[in-house]
């Protein structure tokens, strides 16, 4: 009898929980896996929630990244409602809010982030909402329409998003935005300014400086917001997309060292070599930019389940990539690769009022991130550049008559 | 439906039935099938799930966006044949439709 095949426990059946139970298998890991995830839907893709699922452009089907059936049929035992309360490193096991305990040879924690809260009078009418599940999205959808007005507070790339899809059903939106701009946090000023020109356009109002003072309803509804100059903005519904917060307390509490977020490797493995944290959970290395930090998006939680199942399944490390993320607003496809990190200059190449340029972010002559609105050469050449760390020219990266195939040479 | 049958580079093949209305792409990733990662989850914003079309069927598969032919002008490995996976739509017509992988969709 040979010994018998390590198993693996998955906290977290999100993107990336559910990409590791893939890849596992992928990889040719034969274990037992558990995947264990608090919401009551097999894993599925966040990204089109605000954008082609609200719209009503994708079904349910298509956000599925697996069959149901798949799990069972490739000895995944999938648990869902449910989440892991404690985890005893010694006797590697987890103990489950069910009531279970299950045992380990290896963890994988993916419990991702949750929507952060905002402290005011009133945040608990019925209408003041958030978005990062499957639940929300429909509650959401349900508030949209033609003669509804949505307030978004926070004007980040989930409610320009939303702001952007609500307009498409034929809401009425309003942004709300403590900062002077959209994207105050994440992107520079062109770009906001270019953003917050689009949306106006579509008929977006936007309050920005505005800090938001309370809620105001009737009924246990909303019915407005208060903002600190005392107005009230009008609405039916409030989507609150202030940033998120990392799910890391069980790692906190099973003293796996945390800073904002689990503390990982390259190979996404915390300080306990027999367990891994994977997704927006994780607090990683960026060697690119040599420093940790915490991303939030899919291509970091694909890349981070692929080290960890690597890792399990004694494969070669994947090669590590360039951080990107991209949004659809509109017609408007953002591309963005990189993180402008130590950046000292920008250089915009082509015309913002044209809807398709790009912003490159330069540290001296190195690209360190580059934002692209419909332009995908800026974007793929662009996030080649930056892996490269190849030096450019700046003049010729700044004439869109030079292809971005004679910049790169 | 539409059987469609998958390379990977090493020659490995998957026959799978895909629902008509699915793209290539996500009838590899319902079936895990390695070699397509779609990172984007089909909005064409990343160019992972690059396949190669099978001569016979170029004209089936039909003809790349503007946007698809910009993404894959530069990726990795491109051939006359190339596509994004996720930007093919199967249906019946489709039926019997093999694709091939490249090396590395990164």
């Amino acid at each position: 009898m040979s010994e018998a095949e390590p198993r693996v426990v998955i906290l977290g059946a999100g993107h990336a929980g559910g990409s590791a139970a893939a890849f596992l298998r992928q990889y040719g890991f034969a274990g037992p896996i558990v995947l264990v995830g608090d919401e009551m839907v097999a894993p599925y893709q966040r990204p089109p929630l605000s954008k082609a699922w609200l719209k009503g452009e994708a079904g349910e089907d298509e956000l599925m990244l697996k069959d149901e059936s798949w799990y069972a049929e490739n000895g995944c035992r999938l648990l869902l409602g449910v989440s892991g309360k404690i985890i005893d490193r010694a006797g590697k096991t987890v103990s489950l809010s069910n009531g279970e305990t299950v045992a380990y040879d290896f963890l994988i924690i993916a419990t991702g982030a949750r929507a952060r809260k905002l402290p005011i009078p009133g945040a608990d009418l019925k209408g003041v909402l958030e978005l990062r599940t499957t639940v929300d999205a429909e509650v959401l959808k349900a508030a949209l329409g033609p003669g509804r007005r949505l307030a978004v507070i926070g004007g980040g790339y989930v409610g320009l998003e939303a702001a952007a899809s609500a307009r498409k059903l034929g809401s009425e939106v309003v942004i709300i935005e403590r900062e002077a701009r959209c994207l105050a946090r994440v992107a520079c000023e062109p770009l906001s300014s270019f953003f917050q020109d689009y949306h106006r356009k579509h008929g977006v109002e936007f309050e920005l400086a505005a800090g938001v003072e309370a809620f105001e309803g009737e009924g246990g509804h909303i019915t407005g917001v208060r903002l600190a100059d005392g107005r009230v903005i009008r609405c039916d519904a409030a989507l609150v997309g202030v940033g998120a917060l990392p799910n890391d307390e069980i790692a906190r509490e099973a003293g796996l060292p945390c800073e904002n977020g689990i503390v990982v490797d390259l190979e996404a493995r915390t300080a306990d070599p027999a367990i891994f944290a994977i997704g927006d959970v994780t607090w990683r290395p960026l060697p690119l930019y040599d420093r940790p930090f915490r991303l939030e998006s899919v291509p970091n939680a694909l890349e981070q389940a692929k080290q960890a199942a690597s890792a399990i399944a004694g494969r070669p490390q994947p090669n590590p990539e360039v951080p990107w993320f991209w949004s659809d607003q509109y017609d408007l496809k953002l591309q963005i690769a990189g993180l402008p990190f130590d950046a000292d200059s920008i250089v915009v190449r082509g015309d913002p009022d044209s809807a398709k340029f790009a912003i490159f972010h330069l540290k001296g002559d190195l690209i360190q991130s580059v934002e692209a609105v419909n332009a995908p050469p800026e974007f793929m050449m662009g996030k080649q550049l930056i892996a490269a760390r190849r030096p450019i020219a700046r003049d010729r990266l700044a004439d869109p008559t030079v292809s971005m195939k004679e910049v790169a040479a | 439906m539409a059987k469609i049958t998958y390379v990977e580079h090493d020659g490995t093949e998957h026959v799978v039935d895909v629902k008509s209305g699915m793209s290539v792409m996500e009838g590899a990733i319902k079936n895990n099938i390695p070699g397509i990662d779609a990172d984007c989850g089909g909005a064409c914003a990343c160019a992972t799930c690059h396949v190669y079309v099978d001569e016979a069927w170029r004209d089936k598969t039909g003809t790349p966006s503007a946007m698809e032919e910009s993404m894959l002008d530069f990726a990795e490995n491109v051939e006359p044949n190339s596509r994004l996976s996720c930007q093919i739509k199967v249906s019946d017509e489709l039926d019997g439709l093999t694709v091939r992988m490249p090396e590395s969709q990164h």
